[in-house]
């Protein structure tokens, strides 16, 4: 088995920050959100990296500073080798290929009007592939390889499709260029388990036969554990942990981490009106004013004066597993 | 069987005793409109005693939303609903406007999964809770400050004094949850509906809302009715469990009876669907064809049949009766699981 780290890099993100101006309304005060802080990562070819948080933890303007749109305020975004964040707008277009975005509202995201086979051609169209009868060729097998006979859906328009019909859409508009990466930000966090698993097994599916990379998002660890080889915690606009998914799950190495996993309600026998322990009390923190030092310690029960003092930067401390955090859950020997 | 003798049934295992709180007996739901007939709710009954919480799960469309509406009298013109639905031996189906809006909020109250959209976004707070304070008993302006007031706490918002005056934008998701639950205890009903109250939230956030609602529930000796479509909230939360599928309960149980031993094919369906922590990435999934079917066109059959993996002959024929098969444990399944833990 080839690990990871042996496989070439498909897209590298370094110290990307985003920041909004918000006006004062309503007696509330104005100020800058920082929704993304210095935040790195690398994903391999055939990868899949996770990321979750909680809401207004800037993943999805993560995922939109990746995609350049719109660019972050700083730091660098290359794929393949092709620098995003600095490069002319036409070697963006032709890059933005090789990245394509999946949403999370799968009827929001498609044209009402247009059969579902204008829909999947479109991006075939855009950039000018193949001849018209090619095209047409193409378009009956992306629709084959996302589980949708083209001759039922092909003539079809959204609204005579399901929630889950409508992503596969949308995933086969998406694949159509051969994009080396797909950004999937809570892509399926609006279907019905049944269809969610449908749609989960085809994004592997796709995985193991075309070689894609996923940067997958969601709020739920669950559902991120399903599919991803590493995983990245977001919090607060920062990455607080980073890890193979198994070893991050099984053995946290961040508080927040540890906070999110004890309040996941599993369908077991055993949990039935079990009274857990609150694993987090209080209010998330303001992305205007966030706390200082650690932006996690006025909700952490390990939190220590040196934690309002210093901001703790991610460290590895066992192969591949990083966490930013003074006084981690263990040393990374679990 | 009988709804008598599912009663009885039931109130061995709710361990509550007496009479229930709330008795539905073969809810039915149709929408019509333009010639077209959707057949929301199919007969459905149960039975909540005090104190107790109920889970009502089930995909999006089977029916949750609009079972609870049609007790709180919250359902359009179009619907036509027969059946019963008896809270303390009342009739509430087919109650005048009036009386209606009396038991609305004073008997059961209702809290939904979007308080951005149910709050008044140019009224402060406080306006809003003394508001429907006032509209359930005759206060004077102090006593409905207090009560607004103790009514914050109880829901244990931070800073109620502060946000008493702030507008509902300035609140988190989790603090307008804490507003629209303290807003459905106004008037102290005797049962609270949850219809996707958490869903919206973080699982942290889940996670306090759900321990408040514990919490009330044991002070206040409320019932709570927690609508989800998550397996998971329901088996941690919740007392028992009805599974719904294109508008019928298709199992019933206490929720330590159900998922110890799931019977019906659908429940087991969903429960193997859900990305479990315990489950190694990249494991496939186990997948269920099809969709749920159309609620205009319901088969004759087993409504299941044609993604169950179980299903024979005789599921096309006739669908399966919701019986009561093992003591407290019901199902509408004529070949069930063999009931081993999944
Ligand atoms: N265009 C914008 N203008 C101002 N603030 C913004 C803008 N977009 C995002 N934000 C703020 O940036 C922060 C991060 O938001 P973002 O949408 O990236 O979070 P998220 O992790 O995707 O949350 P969710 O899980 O709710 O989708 C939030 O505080 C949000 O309010
Ligand atoms: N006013 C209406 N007119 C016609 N059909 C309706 C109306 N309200 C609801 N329905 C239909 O009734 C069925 C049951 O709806 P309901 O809202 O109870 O589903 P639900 O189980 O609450 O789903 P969700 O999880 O999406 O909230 C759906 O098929 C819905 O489209
Ligand atoms: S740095 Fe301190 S406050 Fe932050 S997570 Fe670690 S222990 Fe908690
Ligand atoms: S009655 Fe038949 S089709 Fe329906 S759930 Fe049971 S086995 Fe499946
Ligand atoms: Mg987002
Ligand atoms: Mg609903």
């Amino acid at each position: 088995m080839t690990t990871v780290e042996e496989r070439p890099t498909v897209l590298s993100a370094r110290n990307l920050v985003q920041e909004f101006t918000v006006r004062g309304r309503g007696g509330i005060k104005g100020g800058v959100v920082h929704a993304v802080s210095d935040v790195s990562f690398d994903i391999a070819e055939g990868e899949t990296l996770g990321v979750v948080g909680e809401t207004g933890s800037g993943k999805s303007t993560l995922a939109r500073s990746v995609m350049q749109a719109p660019r972050p305020k700083s730091g660098e975004v290359v794929l393949r080798g092709v620098n995003l964040t600095t490069c002319k707008r036409a070697q963006l277009t032709e890059a933005r290929r090789h990245v394509q975005m999946v949403f999370q509202d799968p009827f929001g995201s498609l044209n009402p009007r247009w059969r579902v086979s204008d829909i999947v051609a479109e991006p075939l169209v855009g950039y000018g592939v193949g001849s018209g009868a090619e095209r047409e060729r193409r378009v009956r097998e992306l629709l084959d390889l996302v589980g949708l006979n083209p001759d039922t859906f092909g003539r079809r328009r959204p609204h005579e499709l399901s929630g889950g019909q409508c992503q596969r859409v949308a995933i086969a508009r998406a694949i159509a260029l051969d994009p080396a990466l797909i950004v999937c930000d809570e892509a399926v966090s609006s279907l019905d388990v049944l269809i969610q698993a449908q749609v989960l097994n085809l994004f592997e599916q796709l995985r193991t036969e075309l070689g894609l990379s996923y940067l997958f998002i969601s709020h739920d660890l669950a559902l991120v554990k399903q599919v991803s080889d590493r995983v990245a915690v977001m919090h607060l606009g920062q990455l607080c942990e980073v890890g193979p998914a198994e070893a991050l799950y099984r053995a946290p190495l961040h508080p927040y981490t540890v906070a999110l996993l004890a309040s996941i309600p599993e369908p077991d026998p055993e949990s039935a009106r079990r009274r857990r322990p609150l694993a987090i009390r209080g209010e998330p923190p303001s992305p205007i004013s966030p706390p200082s030092g650690c932006r996690f310690r006025t909700r952490c029960p390990r939190a220590e004066t040196r934690c309002a003092e210093e901001v703790p930067v991610l460290r590895e401390l066992a192969p591949g597993h990083s966490v930013a955090c003074h006084f981690p859950e263990h040393d990374g020997t679990p | 069987m009988s709804i008598e003798e599912m009663a009885e049934r039931t109130a061995i295992v709710a361990d509550g005793g007496g009479q229930p709180l709330l008795e539905v007996e073969d809810l039915r739901v149709r929408f019509e409109s333009r010639g077209r007939r959707v057949n929301a709710v199919n007969g459905l009954s149960y039975r909540l005693y005090e104190g107790r919480m109920l889970a009502i799960i089930g995909e999006s469309g089977s029916g949750k939303s609009v079972s609870s509406r049609a007790l709180m009298g919250l359902l359009p013109g179009s619907a036509r609903i027969s059946g019963s639905a008896r809270f303390q031996g009342r009739q509430l189906l087919g109650l005048p406007d009036r009386e209606m809006r009396r038991h609305r909020g004073a008997d059961i109250a209702m809290v939904f999964q979007d308080p951005a959209r149910s709050l008044n976004p140019t009224m402060r707070i406080g306006a809003q809770i003394t508001e429907a304070v006032r509209a359930h008993g005759d206060v004077d302006k102090r006593a409905a400050y207090e009560r607004a007031m103790e009514l914050l706490q109880l829901v244990r918002l931070p800073a109620p004094e502060r946000r008493f005056h702030e507008y509902p934008h300035q609140l988190s998701g989790g603090m307008r949850q804490r507003v629209m639950i303290a807003i459905a205890l106004a008037a102290d009903p005797k049962l609270l509906i949850a219809d996707e109250a958490t869903t919206a939230l973080d699982v942290t956030t889940q996670a306090q809302i759900m321990e408040l609602l514990l919490e009330l529930q044991e002070r206040l000796g409320m019932a709570i009715i927690l609508i989800s479509h998550d397996l998971g909230l329901a088996a941690t939360y919740a007392h028992d469990v009805i599974v719904m599928y294109a508008g019928r309960a298709v199992e019933y149980a206490p929720a330590s009876t159900l998922f110890a031993a799931v019977r019906m094919p659908y429940t087991e369906a969903l429960l193997g669907a859900i990305p479990r922590l315990e489950r190694p990435p990249h494991s496939p999934l186990p997948v269920t064809p099809g969709q749920p079917p159309d609620l205009t066109a319901l088969p004759a059959g087993c409504p299941f049949e044609p993604r169950c993996p179980r299903a024979q002959d005789d599921c096309r024929t006739e669908a399966p009766p919701f019986t009561e098969h093992e003591p407290g444990h019901w199902w509408a399944c004529y070949h069930p699981c063999e009931g081993s833990s999944s």
